[in-house]
């Protein structure tokens, strides 16, 4: 497995203040990288550097390098902005569907993509559902409007709604925070499954969750990168003193 | 099936090939000492070697399970019967590979009248069978083929109480095969030693598919109770 994602000596500023020190660090292809640490240790906004979010919040200031494929996303010309947050994907941490039908939802990347196709956007949309293993839920009451689907099958519904328009990278903020136990096994399910052809990353105040979804965990505190390495290692013997502290609930 | 699931999953079958690895281990060493096969004993000492690497496999994706599924109910059972089956089976197989080195050590064939007087070979076959049988048992969730092994451990404890006397009787009978019947004597302490092992192994399979805790209870308890 190549890497699919790269940061070089990453360093983020919010007007003075210093929220990520020199992070480097790599994803790989098609696996699911989990970031955990305590609140406001930087690593939400670590994940918005894939899709270029912390551009949108005024003073800040980035060095160091971000690379996607290969390729600095930091250097690219701003028209094709659009086509890397079409290439990295998103779900947060709130479902957040459209106030649209169940189809539409799902649909709308693509029509605003230019695509008319109705055959190829139906076979899109029953496609990705499945993906989203939602399918079976939603496939008679497509029309019915998102906010009739419960809190989990909207998130998964908003996982569908990233995966319709095809990315390579799927970033997500605390993605089963506000579901119930059920819901959040769906959706870790679904991440399990989805690394077979994405390459994801997730932000989790949760470490018994990322224990369970991931294959390379990242902790980090008051913006360092303290430790990163395979899941397994974080969870049974970790090199840093202060990843066991945080991981057996010693502190943070 | 989900990610706990597949590794649950991956884990049985892990536990299940070691089994079978350590039942034609025994299988072999008993037709080692019949037929003083000693390239089969060697091949038995030499596999030793895989018994012990799935012990280490098997133990380290229990302590992965542990650490990032925190397994409960069903699940949470059969990891903690898992470790301990490991780690019975992987005496087991010490077992399998000690008896095989005795055939080695033996510098003659064994006489045929000290392998019957001493029922070693029935003692060998009671143990291989009861060994294959917990493999059974657990394969098939059937606790009641599991429970039969507290009354079959009998048998290997009766030949091993007899057996000093029976010794005893062949080195006077046989003065050119002391060192024989005392390799004999050797490997029927061993194999007594299956008995225990496979009593334990079945109060594992007892307790990941019924929940229930049979060991250190009174026989009558822990062969009912079905």
């Amino acid at each position: 497995m190549g890497n699919k994602l790269e940061t070089i000596d990453v360093n983020l500023y919010y007007g003075d203040f210093h929220a990520l020190k020199g992070i480097s660090m790599f994803i790989s292809e098609n696996s699911v990288t989990a970031l955990i640490g305590p609140s406001g240790c930087g690593k939400s906004t670590y994940l918005r550097l894939f899709n270029r979010m912390n551009d949108l919040i005024p003073n800040t200031r980035i060095e160091g390098q971000v690379l996607l494929d290969g390729e600095d996303i930091y250097q690219i010309k701003p028209s094709k902005i659009d086509h890397l947050r079409r290439n990295v994907g998103m779900v947060f941490q709130k479902p957040n569907p459209f106030p649209k039908s169940i189809f539409e939802n799902v649909a709308y990347g693509l029509r605003v993509n230019g695509i008319t196709d109705k055959s190829f956007i139906g076979a899109q949309v029953e496609k990705t559902l499945r993906q989203a293993v939602l399918w079976e839920e939603v496939k008679d009451k497509l029309k019915k409007s998102a906010f009739e689907l419960s809190g989990g099958q909207q998130q998964r519904l908003c996982i569908a709604r990233a995966l319709a328009i095809e990315p390579s990278v799927i970033l997500m903020d605390e993605p089963a925070s506000s579901l119930d136990p059920i819901s959040t096994g769906k959706i870790e399910d679904l991440i399990f499954e989805l690394k077979n052809l994405y390459t994801i990353i997730v932000v989790t105040h949760n470490m018994q969750q990322a224990g369970r979804v991931s294959d390379y965990t990242g902790f980090f505190y008051l913006g360092n990168l303290i430790e990163f390495d395979k899941t397994k290692k974080i969870f049974t013997n970790p090199s840093k003193p202060e990843t066991e502290n945080y991981i057996t609930g010693r502190f943070g | 099936m989900t990610h706990l699931q597949s590794e649950l999953k991956s884990l049985k079958g892990d536990i299940l090939e070691m089994w079978q690895l350590v039942v034609n281990q025994l299988n072999k060493g008993k037709e080692a000492l019949t037929n003083f096969d000693r390239d089969l004993a060697e091949e038995v000492v030499e596999n030793e070697k895989r018994v012990n690497s799935f012990e280490l496999k098997i133990d380290r994706d229990c302590e992965n399970i542990f650490a990032l599924f925190q397994p409960v109910a069903t699940d949470l059972r059969l990891v903690l019967a898992s470790l301990k089956i490991c780690n019975n089976l992987e005496r087991i197989g010490d077992i399998a590979c000690s008896v095989a080195e005795f055939v080695l050590d033996a510098d003659t064939d064994f006489n045929k009248s000290i392998l019957e007087s001493t029922k070693i070979l029935e003692m060998y076959g009671v143990a291989n069978e009861m060994v294959a049988d917990t493999l059974e048992a657990f394969d098939q969730e059937d606790t009641r083929l599991a429970r039969t092994m507290f009354k079959r451990d009998k048998i290997l404890d009766q030949i091993d109480q007899n057996a000093l006397d029976r010794v005893e009787e062949s080195i006077k009978n046989h003065p050119n095969q002391v060192r024989n019947s005392l390799l004999v004597m050797s490997m029927i302490r061993k194999l007594e030693r299956v008995g225990d092992q496979s009593k334990n192994i079945a109060e594992e399979i007892i307790f990941y598919f019924e929940a229930k805790v049979v060991k250190h209870k009174k026989k009558k308890q822990k062969e009912g109770d079905e």
